[in-house]
């Protein structure tokens, strides 16, 4: 049985005592905030919940989700619920999908130094630092796989000394990528077609006319493809 | 607190699971027959608690059996009640209002906006904060050679007992593949084979490999591509942040004609005219329905439905709750938290205290959610959690042994970085699950095109009800948020320029707060809810 103990942590530098069990979000919500920002999906998906924290006699500064972080003694810690990084004004289908595209839309892009304080910062630990240099040598392909697990919570930019916005310039790389390196789904650009020329609608009119009875006899009696 | 994965007692029974697990490799427990699934139901489904439901004393679903928590607040009055709002101070004049910034209300935004139409989104925490987001194993269309949409309609059906509206899912399913389609267009990243071929997987109650992903981050792929998009036309498109709606607005001549917003940081109310409105509030999972934990996002109160009632729109297949067989029951920080049907849909298998099979691993959500909790409860097969908690075992690593090496760090990401985070290896050791709430299978009653019976009002995505009938399949609600939000956004593009509002009013406020007591309500509540409390003070 894990011991229930009351520890000590510091909210934006005030004490409270709160359970050991809790996560950090759990210990906010405890010591009484009602939580408007600062909260989102409560399942690390969204980066709502972006934190920075520090141990007592440890000078070095963390960052963790607040729904995905446990409270440990003596942690002082602050939410960053919003970071105002740079987004581009674009139309994707307007957009070649180059280096010349990324460092238009993103000049700056050519002044990250490779500090590497974004990687350290990725609560998702991502390698964003790799990313990011991918997208300087203008490989698209690596910084959408690199960048897929972003959840936009904004702290790479937070702690970037050039003042990159990395999730901004990753997204723009994962839709290019998407839009028009990924190799096209042929088969369903074939079936929206079929159904546009309504090739499918006598069968669907003969799906939605057979009467109930039969409806469960073909659905109890209908074959599974196999694994 | 150290954090040391499973405990010496759950181990013992972790062994059995991997001395069983050669012998049950390729062989899944059987499927259970039609009058099996319909007795599991009724026995063990929590939608069959009695004291989970009671009758609504008024409104158009009068009598009708609804979760308590969520008539609570359908009975409840408006934060308005004895307002003084001057009407005539109108903050926004839209074409267009969309309550809510998740998947439909950024589909119906994108849409609406092709049409010429000004739109105003807005929601009630960040845009993006909303179930799509959390949406993993992902979506459903019939866009292979052996598929075709009336299989799905058949799937969908079936799955839904046959109760849900036929037009609603031809319209879920015939959409489907165009959506795909979009979305990739959009940029979406799904997962594909070197030559383009979408890679497809069973769900749940599907009869076809039909199920499309991103990873795991399936609804976070979507929901990111949407979010972008919208930001894409800030000329068109106006969101609106930590302002939720608490009240529609309608004209003198019975229209709907906008909302009352809040602004959640300063509190200030403002008035919004809209010629169209689109509800787009998605589902109710944190009213936390029986007291089951949840999967769902912080903002999921169902405000929608109670501002759409209190005019007087009918509820569908609101006595119906979708509870995911597969919500994480340990570590604790995690209890409820989503572990994506992808993971069964991958071949592993669900196992009790002695790591035996029970049922088969892809049984509909309902049926096998039902049969998690018979095996629990009535059999005594749970295993005990220190916190007092019980689950039974999702066999995790047997999705290595049958696809290779690095498939579960490859197709799961999300999952094992969440149960890493609280010292679980799912990539060697199983998970343990429980249902959790996940889904508001019925919601505000929609046609096809998503208008309702009021004429300027249209809702899309968690919050109508009818397309899922009583049970929604997996990879569902991604086509549903999709589909009938670009029906949604089309409907309201096509129809804003015909519509004449009159002056705007909230009579419908008072004409409730006679209602309530005529039917002899007595209520502290005020509602829609807006946020769950979770403060110590609050509990």
């Amino acid at each position: 049985m894990a011991e229930l103990e009351m520890i000590p942590i510091y909210i934006m530098g005030k004490r409270y005592q709160v359970p050991n069990t809790l996560t950090i979000m759990g210990a906010l919500e405890y010591a009484g905030y009602q939580l408007i920002r600062g909260v989102g999906c409560r399942a690390s998906f969204c980066g709502a919940c972006a934190t920075v924290y520090r141990q007592e006699g440890d000078p070095k500064l963390y960052i963790g989700l607040a729904c995905g972080t446990l409270v440990q003694p003596g942690m002082y810690l602050t939410q960053i619920p919003f970071y105002p990084a740079e987004r581009a004004q674009y139309r994707l289908e307007e957009l070649p999908p180059t280096f010349a595209t990324l460092v238009r839309l993103y000049p700056q892009l050519l002044k990250c130094l490779g500090c590497g304080t974004c990687t350290k910062s990725c609560p998702q630990d991502l390698k964003v630092k790799d990313y990011m240099a991918a997208a300087m040598r203008g490989d698209i392909a690596r910084v959408a796989d690199l960048s897929f697990d972003c959840i936009m919570c904004g702290m790479c930019v937070s702690r970037c000394p050039a003042e990159e916005a990395q999730p901004n310039i990753a997204i723009l790389a994962r839709r290019l990528y998407g839009r028009y390196l990924a190799p096209k789904a042929q088969h369903l650009a074939q079936r929206v077609a079929e159904i546009n020329a309504g090739k499918h609608d006598e069968a669907l009119a003969q799906m939605k006319a057979i009467t109930d009875a039969e409806m469960r006899q073909r659905y109890n009696t209908r074959d599974i493809e196999p694994e | 607190m150290k954090l040391e994965g499973y405990t010496p007692s759950m181990r013992e029974s972790l062994d059995r699971v991997v001395a069983g697990r050669p012998a049950r490799l390729h062989t899944d427990w059987p499927m259970l027959s039609p009058a099996e699934k319909q007795e599991i139901l009724r026995k063990f489904h929590p939608d069959y608690v009695p004291e989970g439901m009671r009758a609504l004393r008024l409104g158009p679903n009068k009598g009708g059996r609804t979760p308590v928590e969520l008539a609570a607040l359908l009975e409840g009055h408006s934060w308005l009640r004895g307002a003084k709002l001057d009407l005539e101070d109108v903050d926004f004049d839209s074409d267009v209002l969309i309550i809510g910034g998740g998947g439909a209300g950024s589909a119906a935004a994108l849409t609406a906006r092709e049409q010429g139409a000004k739109v105003l989104m807005i929601t009630k925490l960040r845009h993006g904060d909303a179930n799509t987001m959390m949406a993993q194993g992902g979506i459903q269309a019939s866009d292979k050679e052996n598929d075709s949409p009336a299989r799905h309609y058949l799937d969908v059906i079936g799955g839904g007992h046959f109760s849900n509206d036929p037009d609603l899912v031809e319209a879920l399913v015939r959409d489907a593949p165009e959506v795909i389609l979009w979305l990739e267009n959009l940029g979406c990243m799904f997962d594909k084979a070197p030559d383009g071929t979408l890679i497809t997987i069973h769900g749940g109650g599907t009869s076809r490999k039909r199920m499309h992903s991103a990873r795991d981050y399936s609804g976070a792929e979507i929901m990111r591509a949407l979010r972008d998009e919208v930001r894409s036309y800030p000329e068109d498109i106006t969101v609106v942040e930590f302002a939720p709606a608490i009240e529609l607005l309608m004209d003198d001549k019975g229209q709907v004609a906008g909302a009352v917003l809040q602004n959640l940081e300063t509190e200030e109310h403002a008035i919004v005219r809209a010629r169209q409105t689109i509800i787009a509030t998605g589902g109710s999972g944190r009213l936390h329905y029986m007291s089951y934990a949840c999967t769902n996002h912080y903002g999921a109160t169902g405000d929608g439905l109670i501002m759409a009632y209190r005019i007087g729109a009918r509820l569908a297949f609101i006595d119906t709750m979708q509870y995911h067989p597969t919500g994480a029951a340990y570590p604790e920080q995690i209890i409820g938290l989503l572990v994506t049907e992808k993971v069964r849909g991958l071949g592993a298998q669900v196992l009790n205290i002695h790591g035996e099979q029970f049922v088969f691993p892809r049984e509909t959500r309902d049926v096998e959610a039902s049969a998690i909790i018979r095996e629990v409860k009535e059999r005594g097969n749970g295993v005990k959690t220190p916190s007092g908690f019980e689950g039974v075992w999702l066999d995790s690593p047997m999705v290595d042994i049958l696809h290779g090496p690095g498939t579960v760090q490859k197709e799961l990401p999300a999952m094992v970085r969440q149960f890493r985070r609280f010292g679980v290896d799912i990539v060697h050791d199983p998970m343990l699950v429980y249902p959790t709430l996940h889904y508001q299978n019925g919601g505000i009653a929609i046609r096809p095109d998503c208008t309702t019976d009021f004429p300027g009002l249209l809702v899309a995505g968690e919050a109508s009800g009818g397309v899922h009938g009583r049970n929604r399949l997996m990879g569902n609600s991604l086509l549903d948020v999709t589909v009938f939000g670009r029906r949604a956004g089309r409907t309201a593009g096509a129809q804003f320029r015909n519509m004449q509002l009159g002056k705007l009013t909230l009579a419908h406020v008072d004409a409730w707060e006679k209602e309530l007591a005529v039917a002899g309500v007595e209520t502290d509540v005020q509602s829609p809810l807006i946020l769950p409390d979770y403060t110590r003070h609050g509990r």
